[in-house]
């Protein structure tokens, strides 16, 4: 273990402490961290307005998770029969936007959801509206750019989980007579699922964090938890109502984490008990 | 002759071959969008780009009036050269010593090690600043490569790993029964093995730090502007069209850095690996 050792040490100085030190402030009454109390914990959870901000986080999350499995998925399965030089095209299209900037991503969808935007400018154009669309700081438009930003995360773990899976499966589920739709839903759903579930929670735990996409594209009026950790510790520079949101987000996001996480080791326990 | 296709099948088809489609246009889309706007010659936002010219690259160039601009990339590519620095040899260490050690204590020191990868940034970016100010430090460039390592030491961690469990032990017992030292079988051995999984591991490293948003968000100043953070600042108050100049920057940076990464170390599998 002694070559860890330097990590260690790292971690312990720079992620658990700052950790304990978040945890510690949470519990001050008063901005000028001077009295000890439970003000801001009462604050935060007596409040309705802040339990909406955190299902709508929450709810915004799993949005991205849906979307991007039913954009992902499609594409994840057209890549398993594709030939390698496609494989590798697709897998490189798959990863690039991966490596742009996020703020460059989110800059790319003001571009297009804006007021003369391209989506403004093709339904304008093909006359299907008459007034440009409000897209930019609503909640679609938010989670149609989460979709592209964090679908790489999903795609990742779940074309590593297509690739290592026997094709044969396929055909025997074919020529036993099963629709390719039920082929989907019995074999290649549950066999994909830990890679499936690896994506989601990287996509969850990413779109619930995303505060440039999320006050960029959602504007003032979407109030989600990071925006209300931002404004909070920077704004009103009130510290300790601060650390209890970044709490509520951290417990709240880790704990969905796990459920996804756990779900997606069922499914795959489940497979390996059938294969056995 | 073809059999008849059954209508489950054409329904297959259409329906995933269409949601496929459109999941490559909604990824390749929007880069493509940014590139074309950078090129505008208007001073507004629009699409299609009114005109063709350089002269938001240009202003980007300008010494003077895009100063803040250098400035925040400066700072960008020193804290991301350091972070990914220290993740590399750091991570790479860590990384040896879990693969070596097995049971129930590799595998928690393994998931705490990974866990910034999924704990909600803004929340550690926010610890950060009330540990790094009430220790009494101001803001400094030091901070924020302390911040990143932590944010981007998964990304190494996760490479490196993945190449050392595909060595084959063999190699490791052949090497000591020729009478090879422990340290002489890590560098003929071991290192030529995963050079490939460290490099990529620092370079997505080094990118994960170029783009890191939460931590900066509350760790960068006046004095030590990250790009992202600036870019942001840009997009939130007049759209300045230097954005997509900027962001054409590094797309096209990012292009080519990932192909030659691709060429030199099979990044793309690396990742999915």
């Amino acid at each position: 273990m002694g070559p860890a050792l330097p990590l260690g040490l790292a971690y312990l100085a720079f992620f658990v402490a700052p950790l304990l030190m978040l945890v510690a402030v949470s519990f001050y009454a008063d901005d000028k961290l001077t009295v000890l109390g439970f003000d801001n914990w009462r604050k935060f959870l007596f409040d309705s307005f802040h339990w909406k901000v955190v299902t709508d986080t929450l709810l915004l999350g799993l949005k991205a998770v849906c979307a991007t499995v039913l954009l992902g998925l499609p594409l994840a399965l057209v890549w398993r029969g594709a030939s390698p030089f496609w494989q590798r095209v697709l897998l490189f299209v798959a990863v690039m936007p991966l490596l742009t900037s996020v703020v460059v991503r989110t800059f790319a969808w003001i571009v297009i959801l804006g007021r003369e935007g391209v989506v403004n400018q093709l339904v304008l154009g093909l006359g299907l509206a008459a007034e440009p669309l409000r897209l930019l700081q609503t909640e679609l438009g938010l989670v149609i750019s989460l979709t592209q930003i964090e679908m790489p995360l999903l795609l990742l773990p779940l074309l590593s989980v297509m690739a290592r899976f026997d094709p044969n499966l396929l055909d025997a589920s074919a020529s036993l007579g099963a629709s390719p739709w039920r082929t989907l839903f019995k074999v290649v759903l549950p066999l994909v699922a830990p890679g499936l579930a690896a994506g989601a929670l990287l996509v969850f735990a990413s779109a619930t964090t995303a505060f440039i996409s999320q006050s960029v594209i959602g504007g003032g009026r979407l109030v989600y938890l990071p925006s209300l950790v931002w404004q909070q510790a920077m704004i009103n520079a009130n510290w300790p109502f601060a650390a209890v949101v970044a709490i509520v987000l951290l417990v709240s996001v880790s704990a969905v984490i796990a459920v996804i996480a756990l779900a997606g080791r069922i499914a795959g326990g489940r497979v390996h008990g059938a294969a056995a | 002759m073809a059999r008849r296709r059954s209508a489950g099948e054409i329904s297959y088809a259409l329906i995933i071959g269409g949601l496929a489609t459109l999941a490559l246009v909604v990824l390749i889309g929007p880069v493509l969008v940014v590139l074309a706007t950078s090129f505008t010659d208007s001073r507004s936002i629009r699409f299609p780009p009114q005109g063709f010219s350089f002269r938001w690259y240009l202003l980007l160039m300008d010494e003077v009036r895009s100063r803040f601009i250098h400035v925040a990339a400066g700072n960008t590519l020193q804290v991301a050269a350091l972070s990914a620095g220290l993740a590399t040899l750091g991570g790479t260490a860590a990384a040896l010593a879990l693969a070596e050690a097995k049971g129930r204590w590799a595998r928690v020191a393994d998931a705490f090690f990974m866990s910034p990868l999924v704990l909600p940034g803004l929340a550690f970016g926010l610890a950060a600043l009330m540990y790094f100010t009430l220790l009494g430090f101001r803001p400094s460039l030091e901070l924020l490569v302390c911040g990143h390592l932590i944010v981007v030491v998964p990304f190494v961690l996760r490479t490196v790993g993945a190449s050392l469990s595909q060595r084959d032990p063999a190699l490791l017992d052949a090497s000591a029964s020729l009478g090879a030292s422990r340290l002489y079988t890590f560098r003929r051995v071991t290192l030529p093995l995963i050079a490939p999984g460290i490099a990529a591991g620092g370079f997505l490293a080094f990118m994960a730090s170029v783009d890191q948003v939460p931590v900066s968000l509350f760790l960068s100043s006046a004095r030590t502007d990250m790009l992202p953070i600036r870019m942001w600042g840009m997009m939130e108050s007049t759209l300045d069209v230097r954005v997509a100049a900027v962001s054409g920057t590094l797309i096209f940076v990012a292009f080519v850095l990932m192909l030659v990464m691709e060429r030199f170390t099979g990044l793309t599998k690396r990742m999915r690996g």
